[in-house]
Order: structure tokens, then sequence, then C-alpha cells
């Protein structure tokens, strides 16, 4: 597969979210605003990008008794070198998502494609695929945010877009944009468009 | 050398673990002193939050510097709620509650904040305006569920009417406990009074809704039963005699001016 392929494949094609359905748990978490969606997607898709390059860099000399601790252990340092980061140059950011950033250990794309992709292919092209995934990941995290902060707050990145009646607006907030379940609505909407223009996406039975 | 022999497992396993945590020690290391800073910061902004002075939109390292150089810090003893002459930035109250030879341990009949050890002096924030004290700031810190809290509490020169209650630091439930950053939670706090007429702390977080004009009594947060008593538990603790109850009678007798 080209390089491009390999990058916008899982885009649309073959979304992690939406097609392989994994990831849902932090989807749900850190979409109620825009700027943790993106520094969220930004985190995963790095962490997945490197956590595939440095697996595959070894991929020949893991032994295949302890090949998930292996990628376990160079996802989890990643993920605690991101967090360092991320707390020392967005230092707000970082504190309102709490201890999502750290379960990006636990995010079933990160190693998935460690463990599908990484293990059989050379290094760069398992760079791609990791970013690639991300970007489907950051894709519907963007998009499922971008509606819950609008419905949710009136507003898009911290700024007002539709005043509330709180603040004296014309906007009555829809409060259950904020919670949990209006994101499974919203990626189920997602899914729906995506398989509607999509065919072959759809599951026979 | 196969790739699945003892050696090799182990060989790798070494190596592997080797190369992350310098990778990690690294990044924690060379990060740490970035990070204190926006720590630092982070707490100053939360007392002026809490204060309200300046607003959420407003909070640039230069703005929040400015803010607070408004503010007068003092260390007080709070056996005797004497000041003591202590340099306020070099004196670290979360680090002192934790060593043996400068905490104090808190009898466990009067541990309602159930922190067992605090620090014998704590820093004090007036908030002055021409001259005169506007507002008291108290940092107050106590157990709620999973975790300790961290925050300030904002009283007016009276010493009972609640200006403000926030905290900085805390684990609690994302979306149940964790609701004690709610800004509208934290407004219900405003005008509430801590003690009563013996000057007892008597302010408390109750399960449901308070009674409209029930000045001790501050609505619980559903589902966060265990956080509201601890944040009842760590206000009660902070104002009461066993911490900052001798400063504040010295303060409401005019004494400690």
């Amino acid at each position: 597969m080209s390089i491009k392929k390999t990058l916008f494949e899982p885009v649309f094609n073959n979304n992690p979210i939406a097609l392989q359905i994994l990831g849902i748990c932090s989807a749900l978490a850190v979409t109620t605003k825009l700027e943790s969606a993106l520094v969220m997607a930004f985190a995963v898709t790095v962490v997945t990008a490197f956590s595939n390059f440095f697996v595959s860099i070894i991929r020949n000399h893991i032994p295949s008794a302890i090949r998930i601790i292996v990628q376990m252990t160079v996802i989890a340092s990643l993920v605690i070198v991101t967090d360092q980061i991320l707390k020392a140059f967005v230092y707000d950011v970082a504190k309102s998502m709490s201890v999502y950033i750290g379960l990006i250990i636990t995010n079933c794309i990160v190693m998935g494609r460690a463990e599908a992709y990484a293990m059989k292919n050379t290094p760069v092209m398992s760079f791609m695929d990791g970013i690639g995934n991300g970007l489907g990941y950051s894709f519907i995290l963007i998009v499922v945010a971008f509606f819950r902060e609008l419905l949710g707050s009136g507003k898009l990145l911290g700024h007002v877009i539709m005043p509330t009646v709180n603040n004296g607006g014309w906007y009555v907030p829809n409060g259950m944009a904020l919670l949990s379940p209006s994101a499974f609505f919203l990626i189920g909407m997602i899914i729906w468009i995506l398989r509607t223009i999509k065919k072959d996406q759809v599951e026979h039975n | 050398m196969s790739n699945d022999s003892t050696a090799k497992t182990l060989i790798v396993a070494t190596l592997l673990c080797v190369v992350c945590s310098v990778m990690v020690s690294w990044a924690a290391v060379s990060l740490k002193p970035l990070q204190n800073k926006n720590k630092v910061l982070d707490i100053k902004k939360n007392l002026l939050l809490t204060a309200k002075l300046i607003e959420p939109t407003e909070t640039s390292e230069k703005m929040i510097n400015e803010a607070f150089s408004k503010i007068e810090t003092k260390v007080v003893d709070l056996s005797t709620g004497e000041f003591v002459e202590m340099d306020p930035a070099s004196f670290d109250s979360v680090k002192a509650a934790k060593d043996p030879k400068e905490n104090y341990s808190i009898p466990a009949s009067a541990d309602i904040a159930r922190i067992k050890a605090r620090a014998k002096y704590e820093k004090i924030y007036f908030v002055k305006e021409e001259g005169q004290t506007k507002m008291l700031v108290l940092p107050v810190n106590g157990k709620g569920l999973w975790s300790t809290l961290y925050g300030f509490l904002v009283l007016s020169p009276d010493t009972t009417t609640v200006k403000g209650l926030g905290f900085y630091q805390h684990g609690e439930t994302p979306g149940l406990g964790g609701e004690v950053d709610n800004p509208s939670w934290k407004d219900l706090w405003v005008g509430k009074k801590i003690f009563n007429d013996m000057w007892k702390p008597v302010i408390r977080v109750i399960k449901g809704s308070a009674a409209s004009g029930a000045e001790h009594d501050v609505d619980g947060l559903s589902g966060a039963t265990l956080t509201s008593n601890g944040v009842t538990g760590l206000v009660q603790y902070w104002t009461g005699s066993d911490a900052f109850g001798p400063f504040l009678e010295k303060w409401r007798a005019g004494g400690a001016n």
C-alpha cells in the first residue's frame, strides 16, 4: 500500500471509531469542549505514530511470549512523556483533562495498531499508519466536540457563538449535549452517514 | 539466538525497561521547572478567581501577577494566632505538613478534615483596597472521597460571611465529586455564614437543597455525598479552634490588625 493510502485510508474508509468501534470511551469523555478534543486528538495521534514506529523498529527482536507487555511498556512510556510535555506547555488544558491523558495507555486504537500493523511492517509505514489512525480518531473527536460545545454551551473554542439565556442571550443550551450519552448519539449519526455514503461498510448478517 | 529463548526474552525485557525509564525520567526531570512555574501560577490564579479579583477570561501571566501584587501575604502561627516573621514566598505549608519536624499532628477527635497533620504555620492572604482589608483568604485542605482537596476560603473582614470557596487541586470523580469546581455550585457559598452565635463553625453541605434563607446550609452535590461531607469537614476544621480559630478571634478583637 502506498504511503498516501496508509495515511488517509483510516479517516473515512477504515475509521478506527466509526468502523472498528475502538476508542469510544475517550471519545465520550473529552468531547464536551473543542479545545480538549483537539489536545486529545493531537496526543493520541503522536502516541499512536511513535509507538507504532518504535514497536516496528524492534519487531524482529520481540519474543512473542512477552510481546503485549513490550508494546504496553513502549506505549506507557510515550504517554507519560506526552503528559509531562502537556503539563509543561498547556497546563490549563492538561489539568482539565485530568486522568484522560494518562488513560491513552488503555486506548484500544494505540495497542490495536501496534499489534495489528507495526508488528508486521516497516518503521516508516508503521509511523504513517499511526498518523493515519490518529487522524481518523481526531476527525470523529473534532466533529463530536464541535456539536457538543456548540449545542451544549453555545461556544466554540471558548468563544461565544450563540449567547445563552443565562448570560442574557437568546440560546437555551441543550444540557444533554454536555453529558456523555450525546456523544453516543453523535457517533451513531456519523456512522450512519458514513455507511449511507459508503455502502461497503454495512455489515451483513 | 532464537527470539523465544529465555535468555533473549530476559535481555529484551531488561533493555526495553532501561531505555524506557531513561526516556521517562529525562522528560520528567527536564520539564519539572516549567511545570512548577505553571503550578505556582495556577494556585495564584485560583486564589484570585475564588476571591473574584480577576475574570475567568483574563488569566494571562501578567494579569495574574499584577492582580496578585495587591494582596498582602502573611504567615501566622496557628496555635497562638500571632504573625510569624517569615518570608511568605519561601514558606510552603503543603510541604511542611508532611515534614514530621515542621508539622502538627491533629488529635483524632479534632480531625474532621481527616488530614492527620498540618503545618504549624499557615499563610493568610489579605486583599487590601486603599489600606483597608476587604477580604481574608485562608488556604484550606481536607479529604474528600478519593483525594485531598486543596483550595481557598475567602471571608469578609467579619470572618463569618463567605465570599468564595474554590479548589485548585483534587482528584474527585469527574462529573460527581468533581463538581466542586462547578461555578454555579461555588456561587452558592457566597453570602453564607460560617459561625453561629457562639462563634462555632456550623456551616455545612447538606443532602439535597438548602431551604431559602438557611444561612449555614449549602446544597449538596448530587451523587457525591462523601465529597460533600469532606468539604463540610475541611471548612469547619480550618475555621475551627484547632486551625485558624485563634487567629480569627484575635482579628475580630482588632488585635491582629
